[in-house]
């Protein structure tokens, strides 16, 4: 396992789908005062003609953004995470999952990027409130690779789609594994031992993990779940058929997300295993920086693997 | 007060602004500074709301509905007592309540926000709420300017004029700038004075970053019969700083040390300059 920077998803994204708005006239871009955030600042400048500013409206944004779609135009409508699925919910679930528009929903600073900005800017509910509607499909892309692929499956993507993205550099963890498919879990290491389930900006912190493991002779399958739904169940249970502990590992609430979609596959097809969901606990969430709070909350790769023994010995 | 006593403490919080977004690393500046002075005459002339009485609802209300310029918010709320400087210390700390938006772990924040467009909905409800009980105190709201797209601002407004709340006061931070640029460029919201009047409010301009100005508007209110009050405060982003006025780069921009030491230097010399 070799471990190379890359840059922050959200780069990454920005660049790619001005490369593919060049090639394609319809792709446009919807903004809510936040193309600086999005890092679309140089979109904006080389295709002024494909970025619609609705300034500070979120929900004016989505339905917006559905009637574009509508028109034909093949929408990238990106916003804080926070506000995107918090506030402008009723129209992802009315104009968009409901009418069946083909819109592509990019959260951006999503989780707890925003760090000491507070529980108004952070989004640990957005998979939770999207799961439970129905035609949304949800992906959470863990590094560069992940992402470019995800935005260039984005733009041929036939039904509403959320993207989410975190700020900070990521890992190259797809130099091993380079098939990327939304829908499709992505094994990130093979190990007999453990299953670690993570998902975005946490499948780092589990490949970390994995090695820190690696070293006291236990090995780990990671699996970036980019895809949180359509949930690949079937990978899901043959990995956790082999394994003796199985960790998920998101930022998000420990409700609704990642984890508890696990736990209701392993109990609906009776296996027993020693499985724990980490993510951010149902409490007044700590104040902090995304790193701190993450490690604080027992994501830190030194806690997971810790937590991996703990499991492995009972 | 004195309006010179006024007049010296707007240079004095511009400086603890600074020195807190230095000090900690982040913070909205430029929109802190535009609304400085007008935190400054509420809480030091007008409003009644002390450390003393904060724990009880007959007092007046102030929701900071663009809770980003927190930075303005916490400065005004230490010189007035609420807390120690050592709490205001551990801004942006770990585990820290003083974080870079209002919440209510913090004595004298009145309300937690950080999404923008909440905080009239809310100050309408509050100003029902003491109307409906007879109480005399009085409900501020402030909002950003770029803040005014959302579109709950104008369903509160249109509330806040139905229930004829006479006792809410809403303040515009008109600093004519928001994140990507300014405002008549972002989504543009003039003619404003027109628009509040259409929804039944009692509209008053004022000179937001004058103090003269303020406490004449703010203490003599020319209040019309059962209608809410919006103030437009005609202010600059950045106001009180040579490099940062005007300037959409400082929106949340942090200062160098020597961008610092330079904003530093204009408040000494503003401060000797206050007649
Ligand atoms: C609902 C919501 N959307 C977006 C943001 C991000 N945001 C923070 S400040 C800001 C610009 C605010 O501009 P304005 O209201 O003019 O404030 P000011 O110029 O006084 O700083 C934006 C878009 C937010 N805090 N809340
Ligand atoms: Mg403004």
């Amino acid at each position: 396992m070799s471990n190379n920077m890359g840059k922050p998803n959200l780069e990454v994204f920005a660049e790619t789908l001005l490369n593919e708005a060049k090639k394609n006239s319809k792709i446009l871009v919807t903004t809510s005062d936040s193309r600086g955030s999005g890092k679309l600042v140089p979109y904006s400048k080389e295709l002024p003609e494909q970025i619609i500013e609705v300034g500070i409206a979120e929900q004016n944004l989505v339905g917006i953004s559905a009637g574009l779609s509508a028109a034909g135009k093949k929408v990238f409508a990106v916003s804080p995470a926070s506000f995107l699925t918090a506030r402008a919910l009723e129209q992802i679930k009315g104009d968009i999952a409901y009418s069946d528009l083909p819109v592509c929903l990019v959260g951006i600073s999503a989780g707890i990027s925003y760090g000491q900005l507070g529980s108004t800017h952070h989004s640990i509910h957005d998979y939770a409130v999207l799961r439970c509607i129905h035609n949304m499909s949800i992906v959470a892309p863990a590094d560069n690779f992940e992402t470019i692929q995800a935005i260039k499956q984005a733009v041929n993507f036939k039904s509403p789609l959320y993207l989410r993205f975190g700020k900070k550099p990521m890992l190259d963890i797809s130099h091993e594994n380079k098939d990327f498919n939304i829908g499709k879990a992505k094994f990130v290491t093979k190990g007999e031992d453990v299953l670690l389930m993570a998902t975005g900006e946490t499948v780092q912190r589990a490949y970390l993990a994995a090695q820190i493991l690696s070293e006291k002779d236990i090995h780990a399958t990671v699996i970036s779940m980019h895809t949180i739904k359509p949930f690949d169940a079937e990978t899901f249970l043959s990995e956790s058929r082999k394994s003796k502990v199985i960790l998920s590992i998101e930022e998000h609430s420990i409700h609704g997300g990642l984890g508890e979609q696990c736990a209701s596959i392993l109990a609906q097809n009776d296996i027993k295993t020693n499985f724990k969901i980490l993510g951010i606990p149902d409490e007044y969430m700590i104040n902090g920086t995304q790193s701190d709070v993450l490690d604080y909350y027992e994501m830190s790769p030194e806690k997971i693997s810790k937590t991996v023994l703990t499991l492995l010995s009972k | 007060m004195e309006q010179s006593k006024l007049q010296r403490k707007s240079i004095e919080y511009r400086k603890t602004i600074l020195k807190i977004i230095f000090e900690s690393g982040a913070g909205h500046t430029g929109g802190s500074l535009s609304c400085i002075d007008i935190l400054n005459v509420l809480y030091n002339s007008v409003m009644d709301i002390t450390p003393e009485n904060f724990s009880s609802f007959d007092r007046d209300h102030f929701i900071q509905s663009k809770g980003h310029s927190v930075e303005a918010l916490y400065t005004v709320l230490l010189d007035c007592g609420f807390y120690k400087k050592e709490d205001l210390g551990t801004l942006n700390n770990f585990n820290s309540h003083f974080i870079g938006h209002p919440t209510k772990k913090v004595l004298g924040i009145e309300h937690n926000t950080g999404a923008l467009g909440h905080g009239l909905s809310v100050a309408v409800g509050m100003a029902l709420g003491l109307k409906m009980d007879q109480k005399k105190h009085q409900v501020y709201a402030l909002l950003g300017d770029g803040e005014l797209s959302e579109g709950s601002v104008w369903e509160a407004a249109m509330t806040a004029s139905k229930y004829e709340l006479e006792n809410l006061t809403a303040i515009i931070d008109r600093n004519r700038l928001q994140i990507t640029g300014s405002t008549e460029e972002v989504n543009p919201i003039e003619p404003l004075q027109d628009k509040f009047l259409s929804f039944g409010f009692n509209v008053i301009e004022v000179k937001g970053n004058d103090i003269a100005s303020l406490v004449e508007v703010f203490q003599k209110p020319k209040k019309e019969k059962n209608k809410p009050n919006l103030i437009i405060a005609n202010t600059i982003k950045g106001a009180g700083i040579s490099f940062m006025e005007n300037q959409v780069s400082w929106h949340h921009k942090v200062p160098s040390q020597s961008e610092y030491d330079l904003a530093i230097h204009e408040l000494n010399e503003a401060f000797e300059n206050v007649q």
